[in-house]
């Protein structure tokens, strides 16, 4: 593989030997699989002021246990705290910060000032990590909040690859950039389709989706001054039925073409982490607080392997098939590089129908192995029947596939499937396996 | 707009500015304060980009003329303009407007600390929170849009390049600025039609509907808002001359005698004989309840 990074983009990290891989953990189990599959921190939401008001977010208990879990491992835990504040969400913030540090907390992801500056004055021992949703796109802003106390930014996405190189040479501070998963199409936190669609407030966590809408495009030739043209004159336009337009307003699309969407590719920058290594990104960042167990794990495996092979031997590192093979298998949107390299064109959006469900899902978790007898005590996450093709997978880089021969539950009673969720089966395993590995199976919808 | 009775007026240049309805470049701003001046009107310069490295370059000259010019103020969104003001151009008088994002009063204290004079509430507050804002701010200017449309989607990417390109229709990638007057209906809401256009920041989606608030206008001169703003943006001269003349008899007549200020059914007429019957008139978010 060829990096396409210039000499001239190399930078250096801020405080980190070797990068840090940020990854999604939307709930307690989400976090221990991240951790266990080789995140150096996880990033969770709370109850309040956080922008997934629809993910299961964390209790301070669940919180407290996440952090004993991660510490094991030597990983960390981030909070974000990324909402746009009203007024009446002032009252409780600051219990909730010192409450935040109390549990163990090591920084918080904040966009507000509010947020910011609370923060730095009730909980001083918690970091203050100024989050994407403040679109840092130059290094005179990255200057400013290092000035203002924080000792890490997340840059806006929109940002690219040389850009970050400049910030690296003006300004000593960590630098988190995204590196996979879905992206706003517009500025992060420059959105309000969702309050204007359904009345969900987009900055405080209510964001619809509406980018991923489908939307037609039509041109508007009406005369200022609404001045009508004579109904003679209007005829000469074309007006499609369907639309309720006016006269001279005209769709620019024909009946076979895709609507007009914003959706844009998710983002996936596995063969091109050198260059961002290089470049001097301390902390890269996986998104995605609400997908699958499957999704992080997968995920942040590959990354976990492509970062430690890289630091290991830049020198004769080689991108190995089998890790793309891997990521693809979570993916369920096509992918792209974001504004690193080049701006997004027009092959970088979603105009096609719907999305695809990931290729492969998660069909148990490994719960015990006797290497005597070879068999595995597997607990159910998906249906999955005798005669099945499946894979089994755990971290760095452990991987096979094999058929399941046969299965039996925990009394020895052959099955001829895995119907209940979280129910015990037992199966014969071809290679060793260990606690916390996992099974998958091909998708059928996919 | 001088002449239909704004007291201030907001102009400058897409690479410092965003959303602007034409391009007023140093000298033109030069040439201008006269005419401000001779209305006892004040000039405001947009150097709300959200800026990239690039458009650091000359930003620093730029602050400097605008100080020398003695332009009333500069409004901003990015730190970086802070950063370089307090070097560049540090008696610039710097006004907050980061759009969507300056929702609390903490955040404009905030803002205030760091030598902003000037508060523009989001347009997506609620009156409640608006007439509040004031409260809390008695030593801060407290600016909010009462009339107009508002922008509802900003994307560095080109998104209706990109799409001509998609459908096969290169010859029109360079038909997407403002003149063009393009609009977006999404597919289950049909009678609503969302003005959009590209320039060198990318892609702006404004709102179906005009806020005007009119009816209601007391609320907001009770709770001694310091500013007014009427968004011109996609709207032909006539009708914001229409619509400042009506604002500018409505607070004066409350400044005259705010104990007998009531609204006049008059003004809304004739907001709305000059209204795209397409585009409602509606009260914005100033009294929707959002939930997250």
């Amino acid at each position: 593989m060829t990096t396409q990074v210039k000499p001239q983009y190399k930078g250096k990290r801020y405080r980190l030997d070797k990068p840090e891989l940020l990854a999604p953990a939307g709930n307690l189990e989400k976090l221990k699989f991240a951790v266990h599959y080789g995140a150096d921190a996880v990033y969770i939401g709370g109850q309040k002021y956080g922008l997934r008001s629809n993910a299961d977010n964390f209790s301070f208990e669940e919180m407290r246990e996440g952090v004993e879990f991660a510490k094991k491992y030597g990983a960390k835990v981030f909070v974000a705290t990324n909402i746009y504040a009203h007024n009446e969400d002032i009252e409780g913030l600051e219990d909730y910060l010192r409450n935040l540090y109390e549990v163990g907390i090591s920084a918080i992801i904040a966009a507000d000032p509010f947020i910011i500056e609370t923060a730095q004055r009730v909980a001083p021992g918690l970091e203050v990590h100024v989050s994407t949703q403040q679109s840092i796109a130059n290094w005179q802003t990255v200057q400013f909040w290092k000035e203002e106390g924080a000792p890490r930014v997340v840059l806006a996405r929109e940002t690219s690859l040389e850009e970050i190189a400049e910030m690296k040479q003006h300004v000593d501070i960590e630098i988190e950039a995204f590196i996979h998963g879905a992206m706003c199409s517009s500025y992060s936190g420059r959105c309000v389709l969702s309050n204007h669609f359904t009345d969900r407030d987009s900055n405080r966590g209510g964001c619809c989706q509406s980018c991923r809408w489908k939307y037609d495009l039509f041109e508007d030739n009406r005369p200022d001054g609404d001045e009508l043209i004579s109904a003679q004159e209007a005829s000469q336009f074309p007006v499609l039925e369907q639309f309720r337009l006016g006269v001279n307003q005209l769709a620019l699309f024909d009946e076979e073409d895709n609507a007009f969407a914003m959706s844009s590719k998710d983002l996936c920058m596995i063969e091109h982490l050198p260059d961002l290594i290089d470049v001097g990104v301390d902390s890269f960042k996986i998104e995605g607080r609400m997908k699958s167990i499957h999704y992080v794990a997968t995920v942040v495996n590959v990354y976990r392997q492509v970062i430690d092979s890289y630091m290991a031997d830049p020198d004769n590192y080689v991108l190995k098939q089998e890790w793309l093979d891997e990521i693809y298998k979570a993916a369920n949107r096509p992918v792209n590089t974001g504004f690193f390299y080049e701006e997004p064109d027009h092959e970088d959006h979603i105009y096609e129908p719907e999305d695809k469900p990931a290729p492969y899902d998660f069909a148990g978790l490994v719960m015990d192995y006797d290497a005597e007898t070879g068999m595995a005590t597997i607990q159910q996450r998906n249906h999955f029947k005798a005669g099945a093709e499946i894979e089994f997978f755990g971290p760095n880089g452990t991987f096979f596939k094999q058929k399941v021969d046969r299965l039996w539950d925990v009394e020895g009673n052959e099955l001829d499937a895995a119907r209940h969720p979280l129910q015990l089966v037992r199966i014969k395993v071809e290679q060793p396996v260990t606690y916390f590995d996992m099974m998958r199976k091909k998708n059928a919808k996919a | 707009m001088l002449q239909a009775g704004a007291n201030a007026v907001f102009v400058g240049e897409q690479r410092y500015g965003m959303r602007l309805p034409g391009e007023m470049t140093l000298e033109h701003i030069e040439e201008s304060m006269n005419a401000v001046r001779d209305h006892q009107a004040k000039l405001y310069v947009a150097v709300n980009n959200i800026l990239h490295n690039e458009r650091l370059d000359g930003l620093s000259a730029y602050l400097q003329r605008l100080e020398q010019i003695g332009v009333d103020a500069i409004v901003f969104g990015d730190p970086a303009v802070l950063m370089t003001a307090r070097t560049a151009a540090p008696n610039l008088n710097l006004h907050w407007n980061a759009e969507m994002t300056s929702t609390n009063y903490i955040t404009a204290k905030y803002w205030k600390k760091r030598g902003s004079s000037r508060f523009v509430v989001a347009r997506e507050l609620n009156m409640e929170q608006v007439v509040e804002m004031k409260q809390k701010l008695p030593d801060m200017e407290v600016q909010i849009q009462v009339h107009g449309m508002t922008n509802i989607y900003h994307s560095k990417r080109h998104l209706l390049q990109h799409y001509f390109r998609h459908i096969d229709k290169e010859e029109q990638v360079n038909e997407v600025g403002m003149e063009r007057k393009l609009f977006l209906i999404e597919r289950e809401r049909q009678d609503e039609k969302f003005p959009l256009y590209e320039d060198s920041n990318g892609t702006h989606i404004m709102s179906s509907d005009d806020v005007c608030i009119i009816e209601d206008f007391k609320h907001l001169l009770d709770a001694r808002i310091d500013s007014f703003k009427v968004e011109g943006l996609l709207k032909p001269t006539v009708y914001n001359e229409t619509v400042v003349q009506v604002y500018r008899e409505a607070i004066d007549t409350y400044v005259a005698d705010p104990d007998n200020y009531r609204f006049q059914e008059e003004w809304i007429e004739r907001i709305r004989a000059v209204q795209d019957p397409e585009r409602e008139l509606s009260f914005g978010f100033f009294y929707k309840e959002q939930m997250y």
